[in-house]
């Protein structure tokens, strides 16, 4: 089970859980199963343009990148630049 | 990773990547052949222009257009009732979260204005004078709201709303009550009470920042076409012409495919080309007239209308040991957004600690609408602005305990693996090379005299990748013409070419890479977060594999071997089986294709993703005079991790432009408003950018960490380089004068109060 890291806001909204254990192979997944997981953040997931940092390399805006068993999952805003 | 990486491609020795070629856009560049956004010119064009709000918040009553229709020569005129109301809501626009509730409303203001220069009404005339005549004849009844300009008073419960519906997202419970706070972020982790608890030394300040454009030279301007069946064609000078037209099809109601969209060449963006403000008007107005509309923002309105980035009140608390460990970090960013939601403050939160490896850290932040101009992206957008406040307290913490602010920096910094205040682990990144290269220059090691002072500040930004296509069309001749999507703003063309020189093994001359149009592509997102030389530059090179691919084949066939047997090398294949050496030229093979199968076209179509970070380090020296105030830039040294820096030349120019607009942020701009919320400086000579004579030659030293996530190591360099120039500034005019300096910009009238104050005291 990958290992999700999540803080500030997002912890916020995960009923103050600051570390989960999630079961999925790929982004998407990860998104649908912290949706399913915390109602409360599905909106936020939508609404809001998220980043995912596995084991710190950063993926935006991607669905299908590969999550280990043992990564280290966190969820970031998306960077935008100028 | 990226599974296109070969693992030795940073070991080969490389001909062409790293060298310094002649741009192949310098001879329309200096010959003025080149055209910007206001050059293109269509038979039967019309003006169009802007009529804009005199008030800083004021709700519309009734717009009459009818006398201004009726004037002789006017051909359209157009309201925000042209354009698509749409929901508040957050959709993609390519690959951008877009509220299009405010876009519509930024573009052409419906119930209410929220700025001067906000758009009310536009007309296109055969003449400017024309045209000018009829906005003077458009009749808008406004009725005068109360207004806000700064970010604490709008915060205030009792200040002037801008939004009734605006509910601050990021509290739990969501507020009931409406407010001017639009979001509130929270970033960080440790145990701060006990990491503060543990510092021999704490500093805690405030600072201030003011809104500042990026100043580009070219203002604002488009070409719009649109026929009487609904086609329709757009020139403008952009940092996206795919962005654009995502925007503009939404806010127009059309189709995308109807809209081609074409980026002139750009006279400077920084950011600020990265939205629409004329093209959605344009095209209306042309829609309604059925003739072409050019439009051209003035340089007021550029100011009044156009994108600064935000101004902010900023708190920041360093502690630290004695012996340079600092032990914790706390920040609180309150920014302006401008009239409509959305300021950087969010990257200015996840930059503001990012040099620095913490255990206990915390960052929070504030998003919030005033009566000015939206802001836009500028340079690293938000990370300047916490940089200059944290980067300023780390300078004191450093002095406090007697360090020397490069060692002290060194005994903190981020490194692969440092966590970030943001919560992921960095990979491989340069900071304490940039350290290491600032504590070993000669600039550092100049003695100063009376009145100067040496100033040092790091700084971090993401860099991004992003949807991007490359199509390569390999010519009869065995010429190549390169399409890439992203618009040319720092020397991209060349870089790009470059890289396909490098891979294809051909000489530079004998590729010509253009910017194509947004029917010429799939989807390409804008040239900005210093992705193109990362993202264009991945896609090309996926590209020209997929052209030597192709010549790979087709000499398999011509020499009926197994295409396994032949290899691409120095621009040939080569047959590397049994028996006699045979090889086949990139040309050779390109006069045959028609024979061997048919026209040879690379393509690469990617979503990139594995951006690296790029640090750096900046040394001032600064002279101040105690007479007038007035601060004077002695010597400037930038220092980079570029990753690879494909074309030097252009990374060194992205460090000393960076340079040179942090100094004019540092000591000159920003936008002063009166009690009415009018703009009182909207024009170069009241709002003082730096000129050549501001500044000294700016040194650079490019330090090169390969970001291994990219074929040839490139990180991307365009917006660090503003990040650490206002701390760097501060901290030298700190200690020339003997004053802490909190407050940009440090004009003389302000250091003067500041140094006469201390000779009182």
């Amino acid at each position: 089970m990958a290992r999700l890291i999540l803080s500030g806001n997002l912890q916020q909204l995960a009923n103050g859980a600051s570390e989960v254990e999630i079961e999925a192979q790929n982004i998407k997944q990860l998104l649908r199963e912290l949706s399913k997981l915390y109602p409360a953040l599905a909106p936020h997931l939508e609404q809001d343009s998220f980043a995912v940092a596995i084991d710190g390399e950063i993926f935006q805006d991607v669905w299908f990148v590969p999550i280990g068993p043992d990564s280290e999952v966190h969820l970031i805003p998306a960077i935008r630049g100028g | 990773m990226n599974d296109m990486i070969s693992p030795d491609v940073l070991a080969r020795q490389l001909k062409i990547v790293g060298t310094r070629p002649l741009r192949p856009d310098g001879v329309d560049k200096v010959t003025g052949r080149a055209q910007f956004g206001a050059d293109m010119h269509l038979p039967n064009m019309l003006v169009g222009k802007v009529l804009r709000s005199p008030h800083a918040h004021a709700r519309i009553k009734s717009i009459n257009t009818s006398k201004a229709q009726a004037l002789k020569g006017v051909k359209a005129v157009m309201t925000s009732a042209d354009l698509c109301d749409l929901p508040s809501e957050f959709v993609p626009a390519g690959e951008m979260m877009v509220n299009f509730k405010d876009m519509t409303r930024n573009v052409m203001a419906r119930e209410k204005v929220l700025y001067e220069g906000h758009a009310v009404a536009a007309v296109a005339a055969t003449s400017e004078a024309i045209a000018a005549q009829a906005l003077a004849l458009v009749e808008v009844d406004y009725e005068v709201l109360p207004h806000v300009i700064d970010v604490e008073e709008a915060m205030k419960p009792d200040a002037p709303l801008l939004h009734d519906d605006m509910f601050t997202i990021g509290v739990e419970p969501t507020p009931k009550k409406s407010s001017n706070i639009a979001k509130r972020v929270e970033f960080g982790f440790g145990d701060l009470e006990a990491g503060f608890a543990k510092a021999d030394v704490v500093v805690e300040r405030e600072f201030t920042t003011k809104p500042v454009h990026q100043g580009y030279i070219e203002p604002h301007a488009c070409v719009a076409n649109v026929s009487e069946d609904g086609q329709a064609e757009l020139w403008c000078t952009t940092q996206g012409q795919f962005i654009v037209r995502a925007f503009c099809s939404k806010l127009l109601g059309m189709e995308v495919s109807q809209l081609r969209v074409t980026a002139s060449e750009i006279g400077g963006g920084f950011g600020g080309k990265t939205v629409v403000y004329l093209e959605p008007l344009a095209l209306a107005l042309s829609r309604k007239a059925c003739q072409p509309v050019k439009m051209v923002m003035s340089r007021s309105e550029v100011f009044q209308a156009s994108g600064p980035t935000s101004g902010a009140k900023i708190w920041v608390k360093v502690g630290a040991t004695k012996d340079g460990r600092i032990t914790a970090g706390d920040a609180l960013l309150k920014y302006q957004a401008g009239a409509f939601q959305g300021s950087p403050v969010q990257p200015g939160a996840m930059c503001a600690f990012a040099p620095y490896e913490l255990e206990n850290v915390r960052i929070v932040g504030f998003d919030v609408v005033v009566n000015r101009p939206k802001v836009a992206a500028y340079r690293a957008p938000g990370g300047p602005i916490a940089e200059f406040a944290v980067e300023s307290v780390i300078d004191e913490v450093a002095m406090k305990i007697g360090m020397d602010p490069v060692e002290f920096r060194l005994k903190n910094a981020a490194k692969e693996g440092t966590r970030a205040p943001y919560g992921p682990k960095f990979g491989p990144i340069g900071l304490v090379q940039t350290l290491q290269a600032a504590q070993a220059h000669e600039h550092y090691k100049v003695p100063l005299k009376a009145n100067q002072g040496r100033g040092v500040a790091s700084g971090f930004w993401f860099n991004i990748g992003g949807e991007t296509c490359a199509s390569m069309n390999l010519g009869e001749d065995g010429s190549v013409a390169l399409v890439v999507g992203t618009p040319d703003i720092g020397g991209s063309r060349a870089s790009l070419s470059m890289m396909a020189a490098e891979e294809l093994g051909i000489s530079l001359e004998h590729i010509r890479p253009m910017i194509g149009d947004t029917s010429s592509l799939g989807f390409n997102f804008l040239t900005g977060g210093s992705r193109v030389t990362f993202s264009s530059g991945m896609a090309v090179v996926e590209a020209a594999r997929d052209v030597i691919a192709q010549l790979r084949e087709r000499a398999a066939k011509i020499w009926e071997v197994p295409v396994e047997e032949v290899e691409w090398s120095e621009g040939q294949a080569r047959f590397t089986g049994s028996g006699e050496a045979k090889s086949l030229s990139l040309a050779e093979l390109a006069a045959t294709a028609g024979k061997t199968g048919g026209p040879i076209i690379g393509n690469a179509a990617i979503n990139a993703t594995g951006a690296g970070p790029s640090l750096a380090t900046h040394l001032v020296d600064v002279e101040v005079d105690p007479e007038t105030g007035k601060v004077t830039i002695l010597r400037y040294t930038a220092i980079q991790d570029a990753g690879k820096a494909v074309h030097p030349s252009y990374v060194e120019g992205q460090m000393q432009g960076g340079a040179v607009q942090g100094i004019g942020w540092a000591l000159n701009e920003e936008y002063i408003y009166d009690d009415n919320g009018h703009l009182e400086n909207p024009g170069f000579l009241d709002y003082r950018v730096p000129v050549c004579s501001d500044v000294p030659m700016i040194d650079t030293v490019i330090v090169e960490v390969p970001n291994p996530n990219h074929p040839y190591g490139v990180r991307g360099v365009g917006e660090t380089p503003i990040v650490p120039p206002m701390a760097a500034i501060a901290n030298a005019v700190s200690h020339a004068t003997g004053v802490r300096f909190t407050d940009l910009p440090m004009s003389p009238p302000r250091v003067l109060d500041a140094i006469e104050a201390k000779q009182a005291a």
